[in-house]
């Protein structure tokens, strides 16, 4: 969906990328769908690691062609006008990864994500980082980092939120966090204190989630 | 004319005769249709198995000529040459490329200028009517010939994508993958409708005789009328605009005259004209009809259930300003095949041209049948042609 490489080549320099963290994540053979895919990296990465049946959502039509050309289906579509066309329940995970900051609709999105699949695996930046802030307090600039390295005139992430932010999204939606991985420094934390102090210390945060009331495999 | 250096340069139709009296082709009507003619042609070479074939069908008005020249000095070039040919989007490098007009045409293939072996004159409207799964029958007969177990690919448009869903259905087994471009599961409402303005335009020309009119001119001017009314709805309103906006087609200031006084008028009746001059009336009407009856659903049942027996992969692919196949119809395809978790992607391809646009935008769409075409080849391998070169 977005294009924002610079980004993607921060997160590549890591040990551990959010790619391998997702891949850690979805068990062997499961079925996937990834909204926003691009050119399907991430779904090949997939397929090939833990050979998920998969397919590709995203707005552009060319970048799509990649996933193709990986024998991989994929749809051209707007996130923002809901996916009518995927039944409910139709996946076991639907992944939204470094998404849901460019969507217009974010609650249209997840909701059609959960709706949709059983669990949703969401990563976003987190506008909650102490540099962001600091940014902000300090400069008086529009927020920019690493993983944030674009102008407030040419940005993609046209949503800004933090960590705390979607876990209280979360509450009010009625979504239970099954997982949460923070990337504090340059390594991925999922257990407490570090939660703790993630909103704050994060660059990204990355959430596995499921309606309240299905049960957890 | 100087032969590009990515054309498939000069190629010769051919021929295949079917169905004598014992084997018939059975059509879906009931009638039995025989001997039947094909005439194909064919762009690139066989790999040694035949399993790099791909099978072109053509639109209402198109025909087996679909890439390259049949004469140094022909000024034109076949209906899809920009998709066909080395290096293009069906790659004559790699793949073998066979088109073969349908039968009800009137470019070789049986129709109803065809000699009706009871009479020995033309069947003119004594042709039985045909479906859309007659041509691919009449297609299964010829791919068999051709000693092809397994099509690697059908695509089509517009029509051409009813024959390639059809060949999906009606031999699945038969169909790797299946490229669906400017079609939908049927024809709409709104399609029936404009095939019926248009057949009712050449059954109501005084020159039509109930269809037996081959030693004179025949309904030209019902044809012509009919060509005007279907292009219209290839277009796009935008398209239409664009390229003539309100201009007057000759004078600066109106002429208050009741003949051509704006350019698209003169252009629209350019087209019927020459349409004419290509075209016969009655395979005009048998092949809408065709059209018409196309329904998936009323042959083979509910989208989901008919498209359950489909095995091959599939490419969908739309264009936002097509208003005679709209997105939705397409997506309606898309939905049934995503619903029985069959293996299927979906473009929607930003044009202004309407419903001719799988004819002239063909950048994206290149660039998506090419990645699709190589996705297919992860599924089934395609060995390299025997001979070095």
């Amino acid at each position: 969906m977005q294009d924002d490489r610079r980004q993607v080549n921060y997160v590549n320099t890591l040990s551990q990328t959010d790619w391998d963290i997702i891949a850690a994540i979805i068990p062997e053979g499961a079925q996937v769908l990834d909204l926003g895919c691009g050119d399907c990296a991430l779904l090949g990465e997939l397929v090939a690691r833990k050979h998920v049946r998969g397919r590709g959502v995203d707005i552009d039509g060319s970048r799509l062609a990649g996933g193709m050309a990986l024998g991989l289906p994929v749809y051209q579509g707007d996130l923002d006008e809901g996916l009518a066309d995927f039944a409910d329940k139709a996946y076991d995970y639907v992944i939204l990864n470094q998404t849901l900051q460019v969507v217009k609709n974010p609650q249209i999105v997840i909701r059609e994500m959960m709706r949709i699949g059983r669990f949703g695996i969401v990563g976003f930046p987190n506008f909650g980082y102490w540099a962001l802030r600091a940014g902000i307090f300090f400069g008086g600039r529009a927020p920019k980092s690493p993983a944030l390295p674009f102008e407030w005139y040419n940005t993609p992430n046209i949503r800004v939120l933090t960590i705390r932010d979607f876990r209280a999204f979360c509450r009010e939606e009625n979504l239970r966090i099954v997982a949460e991985y923070d990337l504090i420094m340059n390594k991925w934390r999922r257990h407490l204190p570090a939660r703790l102090c993630a909103n704050l210390l994060a660059h990204i945060g990355l959430f596995v989630v499921t309606r309240n009331g299905d049960r957890v495999v | 004319m100087f032969i590009e250096r990515h054309s498939v340069g000069q190629v010769k139709p051919r021929r295949f005769v079917f169905g004598s009296q014992e084997d018939p082709l059975v059509l879906d009507s009931g009638r039995a249709l025989g001997p039947v003619e094909l005439v194909y042609e064919t762009y690139g070479t066989p790999n040694q198995d035949h399993t790099n074939a791909i099978l072109i069908c053509h639109a209402l008005s198109g025909d087996a000529h679909a890439a390259g020249i049949h004469d140094p000095h022909d000024k034109r070039v076949g209906w899809w040459d920009n998709m066909i040919g080395p290096g293009k989007a069906f790659d004559t490098e790699r793949y073998w490329v066979i088109s073969a007009n349908v039968i009800g045409g009137c470019k070789g293939s049986t129709g109803p200028n065809s000699t009706n072996p009871a009479t020995g004159k033309p069947y003119g409207s004594d042709f039985p009517l045909i479906t859309i799964g007659d041509m691919v029958a009449a297609q299964k007969r010829l791919v068999d010939h051709l000693g092809i177990e397994r099509l690697f690919c059908v695509v089509g448009g517009s029509m051409g994508g009813f024959q390639a869903l059809e060949w999906s259905l009606r031999y699945p087994e038969n169909v790797h993958s299946v490229i669906c471009i400017a079609a939908g599961a049927q024809l709409s409402t709104q399609g029936i409708a404009f095939n019926a303005v248009g057949r009712h335009a050449i059954t109501t020309d005084p020159d039509w005789q109930d269809g037996h009119y081959y030693d004179t001119a025949g309904p030209v001017r019902g044809l012509a009328s009919a060509r005007m009314v279907a292009h219209i709805t290839y277009l796009s309103e935008i398209s239409l605009n664009n390229k003539f906006g309100r201009r007057l087609q000759s004078a600066d200031r109106l002429s208050y005259d009741i003949h051509h006084e704006f350019a698209v008028e003169s252009y629209l009746n350019h087209q019927g004209t020459r349409f004419t001059e290509r075209f016969d009336a009655n395979s005009y009407i048998y092949i809408t009809k065709a059209m018409d009856y196309f329904d998936i659903a009323r042959t083979y049942g509910p989208l989901k259930e008919a498209f359950a027996e489909a095995t091959a992969r599939f490419l969908v692919v739309s264009y936002s300003s097509d208003w005679l196949f709209p997105t939705a119809q397409s997506k309606e395809i898309v939905r049934a095949l995503i619903a029985t978790d069959r293996d299927v992607s979906f473009v929607d391809i930003d044009s202004p041209h309407g419903h001719d646009a799988f004819l002239i935008d063909i950048d994206q769409l290149t660039r998506v049948t090419s990645a699709f075409l190589d996705g297919s080849q992860r599924s089934q391998p395609i060995a390299r042609r025997s001979s070095a070169g």
